[in-house]
């Protein structure tokens, strides 16, 4: 199936160019808070992908009806209620995860990655184009969370999705796991780092 | 009373928003470039997680929770609407938060323009939501210690964006790799301050 040229863009750009994590800066919170292993960061980049891909459908499709002094709450019902079904989904069929993710399925609400695509993008473009958006800008939000939830694990833990990769033998000749990638700050130090390499590569996303 | 106390001080401190849960963060990030601004939202916030934490309190324990209902009659024990429960709290913040801003554009015009676009999405700051989220979790035995732990957490972000606003302040001449400019030396003075913040988290009370 063939996109055209601008539709490509809005698919591809959010993945490096314009990502919604360290690039727009929005969606930070649950960014880090869920990545301390890999599993819920999949789990929970998949829900924010299918949340964000169905509310820019629907707020785009209503974009010419919603008096625009309202649409903050138009929004947060529509996203609600989205979220309120994806909620209730994972604890019927991952209930494990979920209870990992905790507070973090209800804040999908809050994430500032939905009201910030929903005002900038949705509101001015076709449903076609704004699934797309809803899509691409949530693979861009997934990529960085699996990064982190990667290294965190591997390094933390020494296991990928709980099966171990660093082997029996390395523990022997004195390898210790690191304790402190499991600990809140060092999300935050790696997104730092992830920042670092992606703005190096790009030099005209350098501030100042 | 003792049990307040507790309460008040493990929500600023052990249990931090931005430090132990990263909740608010967007605007932290965004908004703690001067320190008087940052105060500004940092109460805007306090005053919303204070006044929304009882009333979500009362919604919780009176209309949502499984059986909460029984107080209109034997029949109605067996509802349970917590299914309900991200719409009504996030319908009561979106209202609090229009009551605010309206509050501040009339009486500290400047303040308003300065905290510009972040003053409605104070509604959207995960802070608050997570606020009535952990409130939810921690079955509180009263409304006031939830009230407590809602201007804990409060004084809490506060204390975070205003600490990271000053740091901020002295940032601006010192001289940080390229790339790392702005976001990235954000997010690692961050984690450096949340390190410090672990110290707090073995303090039984």
């Amino acid at each position: 199936m063939g996109l055209s040229n601008k539709n490509k863009a809005i698919l591809a750009g959010p993945l490096s160019k314009n990502n919604p994590i360290v690039v727009q800066m929005l969606g930070i919170c649950s960014a880090l808070a869920v990545t301390s292993k890999l599993e819920p960061a999949i789990v929970m980049a998949i829900s924010v992908t299918v949340v964000m891909a169905f509310a820019n459908v629907i707020i785009s499709l209503l974009r010419n009806t919603i008096p625009n002094r309202i649409r903050i709450i138009v929004q947060l019902v529509v996203v609600a209620a989205l979220v309120t079904i994806v909620g209730e989904v994972l604890k019927a069929f991952a209930y494990d995860v979920n209870k990992q993710l905790s507070v973090f399925v209800g804040l999908i609400i809050t994430n500032c990655i939905l009201m910030g695509r929903l005002e900038a993008f949705a509101l001015a473009n076709g449903p076609w184009a704004s699934f797309l958006d809803g899509i691409g800008n949530g693979l861009g939000y997934g990529l960085i969370l699996v990064i982190v939830g990667f290294v965190r694990e591997l390094f933390g833990f020494g296991t990928l999705l709980g099966h171990q990769v660093v082997p029996e033998i390395f523990y022997k000749w004195g390898y210790v796991n690191n304790g402190l990638m499991i600990l809140p700050p060092m999300a935050l130090i790696i997104v730092a780092a992830v920042i670092w390499i992606h703005r190096s590569r790009n030099k005209d996303l350098q501030e100042k | 009373m003792e049990e307040l106390l507790s309460t008040f001080v493990r929500a600023i401190f052990v249990d931090n928003m931005v430090f132990a849960y990263y909740l608010g963060m967007c605007s932290y990030l965004a908004v703690s470039k001067n320190v008087s601004t940052a105060l500004g939202l940092g109460i805007a916030v306090t005053f919303i997680l204070v006044c929304t934490l009882p009333i979500n309190y009362m919604l919780e324990n009176y209309v949502l929770k499984e059986g909460a209902l029984s107080w209109l009659g034997p029949q109605y024990s067996g509802v349970n609407l917590s299914f309900l429960s991200l719409l009504l709290f996030i319908a009561i913040i979106a209202s609090f938060t229009q009551l605010v801003e309206m509050v501040v554009e009339r009486f500290a015009p400047a303040l308003y323009s300065s905290l510009g676009i972040f003053l409605p999405l104070i509604a959207v700051n995960c802070a608050i939501l997570g606020g009535s989220l952990f409130m939810q979790q921690k079955d509180f035995a009263h409304a006031g210690q939830a009230t407590v732990y809602g201007l804990g957490s409060g004084i809490g972000w506060l204390l975070a964006i205003v600490g990271m606003a000053a740091v901020r302040e002295k940032l601006a001449y010192s001289d940080i790799p390229k790339p790392l400019r702005g976001l990235g030396i954000t997010f690692i003075l961050t984690g450096l301050m949340g390190i410090g913040f672990m110290c707090f988290s073995g303090l039984k009370i």
